[in-house]
């Protein structure tokens, strides 16, 4: 079953064609990895589905419905959630704090009980809470819960960034180069725990990743781009013995 | 070394930590019952002027401490408070409507600015904010038959069950009860969904958005409590001036009341409150400062506003965290004696930072 599904996208951003004319679709339950040189439009990819940018031209689906004219606030209520290539996080926030806040497309109550902390609004945030410690137990955070993010070493900042965009229950999770700049071992956890989102919480997966040991390893279709457009799409290995991406990589 | 041992998600959630801390801050709410017991009237009308600042500080610092909008125009919304306020009363109004009433009006304008003011970030929203409040102070200028115009008009003093509410030793209690109820909405605004988003936006804007925070409408809320705040304060500052014209509400006071968030501390009820307790003191502190200065200085027109300027700048460059920073550290030090390590709070250098965050 088809869960996403983008149809001839593209974006200019004046004369460059980021993006052109890019279709692809991504099956419920699967592990879809965007590779690509660099600039060839993978992030600028996300951000489209992310609402981010606006295409100039094409159609994005999820579940069905056609989400281009969404706004970017709207996507993480329907069940799309992202982390960043360069960590976005809310530094100056503790870890449950930053989690916490990947429940806001959950959240209920006014703003005027809010205020005055109403019993359901307590009942609410424990509930909130239950969800973001079995994130945490997911993904072994619990001795962090209430570090800052500012003295976070950056793998760990990755692994947060990861379990923010878990608390908000997505079905589709995009990620942006879970790897980059984390070390062998720290690689080899993500690979892990990529396999058990997918697994155990039945998360279907998009992402942009270099590490090709990684996406060997956890990806079941591999989208190749360069210069904003499909090289090659397939299983990892037809995609990396494909001709035009060697070409793209290693020249001619 | 005190140790929190967590059993109960509610511990997080509750504004006391645990029973110490309920004990200190119950201990420091006695004393300021107390004090009109036993402090002489100018000083419980001096602590009344903190109170009211700490109001002032604390909308403030919902905006620029905790959703990092930088606001110089929190004189106007002071002025908007305080000058509905007393015409109301001037009109009849009871004093328990019209103090709702102004606050409400405050923040309806705040909601206003806040919308134009969306698409700004940084300096320039300081200029558009600080051009706001030059616009208000036109209006309480030339709107002269409400206003008063440059002259003015004395606040009028409502009286409750035959007593004058701005008697020093009712007004003490008043602007108290005032104080507790804002910091009180205040932490309630913190702990849920709202605040959090608040300070998400001042962190991350584009991941605030991403998890589903509406940055348009979570920006405007955040001027609207804010000014809302502000204005509430202002119905009291009314009171403690006794006497409203527009150049009680100049640019001077916004930057008096950057000065308190900042040097108490960007991003902490703390350091609004610390803030307060030191920019109402401080003519106190350059009034005796001048008697020690050569006289040619000391009478010199704008000392003031220098010596403002010099703790805003001398802050910013050696505790950026403001005095409740200081703290934090004194309390480290005695809690981890003789074990602390002056590289603790060394400030390192960020390799990560982007561009945009700014």
């Amino acid at each position: 079953m088809t869960l996403f599904q983008a149809d001839n996208l593209a974006i200019n951003f004046g004369g460059i064609k980021a993006v052109d004319g890019v279709s692809f679709d991504v099956q419920k339950g699967q592990v879809f990895t965007i590779i690509g040189p660099n600039g060839a439009g993978k992030t600028t990819v996300f951000n489209l589905i992310s609402r981010i940018y606006d295409p100039t031209s094409g159609v994005l689906r999820f579940e069905g419905n056609d989400i281009t004219g969404v706004p970017p606030h709207k996507i993480a209520a329907m069940g799309i959630a992202r982390t960043f290539q360069n960590i976005e996080l809310f530094e100056h926030a503790t870890v449950l704090h930053n989690l916490l806040l990947g429940r806001h497309a959950h959240r209920g109550g006014n703003l005027a009980s809010q205020l005055l902390f109403l019993p359901s609004v307590r009942k609410m945030e424990l509930e909130h809470r239950e969800k973001v410690e079995h994130v945490i137990d997911f993904l072994d955070l619990q001795h962090y819960r209430d570090t800052y993010i500012v003295n976070l070493p950056y793998g760990a900042r990755k692994v947060v960034e990861l379990a923010r965009a878990l608390c908000t229950e997505p079905k589709l999770l995009l990620l942006d180069e879970p790897s980059s700049g984390l070390n062998t071992e720290e690689t080899e956890d993500m690979a892990f725990w990529i396999h058990d989102i997918r697994n155990e919480l039945g998360i279907t997966v998009l992402m942009v990743e270099h590490d090709m040991t990684l996406v060997n390893e956890v990806s079941d279709r591999v989208l190749a781009l360069n210069y904003g457009r499909v090289l090659a799409l397939g299983t990892p290995s037809e995609v990396q013995s494909h001709p035009e991406v060697v070409k793209a990589y290693l020249g001619d | 070394m005190r140790f929190f041992f967590k059993t109960d998600y509610n511990q997080d959630i509750n504004l006391f930590r645990d029973g110490v801390d309920r004990f200190w801050y119950g201990l420091l709410i006695a004393v300021l019952l107390a004090a009109p017991f036993l402090l002489e009237d100018f000083w419980l009308g001096e602590i009344s002027y903190v109170f009211i600042l700490a109001i002032v500080g604390i909308g403030l610092m919902v905006l620029t401490g905790y959703t990092g909008q930088v606001s110089l125009g929190h004189a106007a919304f002071l002025g908007i408070g305080a000058y509905t306020h007393s015409v109301l009363l001037n009109l009849g109004v009871p004093f328990w409507i019209s103090i709702p009433a102004a606050t409400l009006l405050s923040a309806l304008i705040g909601a206003l600015i806040g919308r134009p003011a969306l698409r700004l970030t940084g300096v320039y929203l300081a200029i558009a904010t600080l051009a706001f409040a030059f616009i208000i102070e036109q209006i309480l200028i030339r709107w002269e038959h409400v206003t008063g115009g440059f002259k003015g008009f004395p606040v009028p003093r409502p009286e409750v069950l035959g007593h004058s509410m701005v008697e020093d030793v009712p007004f003490y209690y008043i602007t108290f009860g005032a104080l507790v109820l804002a910091v009180l909405v205040a932490l309630n605004l913190l702990r849920s969904p709202t605040g959090r988003a608040f300070v998400a936006i001042r962190d991350s804007e584009i991941a605030a958005q991403s998890m589903g925070v509406n940055l348009a409408a979570y920006k405007t809320l955040a001027f609207s409590i804010s000014a809302g705040f502000t204005g509430f304060g202002g119905t009291l500052f009314a009171h403690k001036i006794g006497y409203l014209a527009p150049d009680a509400f100049n640019i001077l006071l916004s930057i008096q009341l950057l000065l308190m968030v900042v040097v108490g501390g960007l991003g902490s009820l703390h350091g609004a409150i610390f803030g307060a307790i030191f920019v109402g003191s401080l003519p106190q502190l350059i009034a005796i400062l001048r008697d020690y200065l050569p006289e040619g200085i000391a009478r010199q027109p704008g000392l003031e506003p220098g010596i403002f300027g010099l703790i805003l700048v001398f802050f910013i460059l050696f505790e950026p965290l403001g005095i409740y920073g200081r703290w934090l550290k004194v309390k480290l030090y005695f809690s981890l004696f003789p074990l602390y390590k002056k590289a603790t709070f060394k400030r390192q250098k960020t390799y990560t930072k982007s561009e945009r965050n700014r």
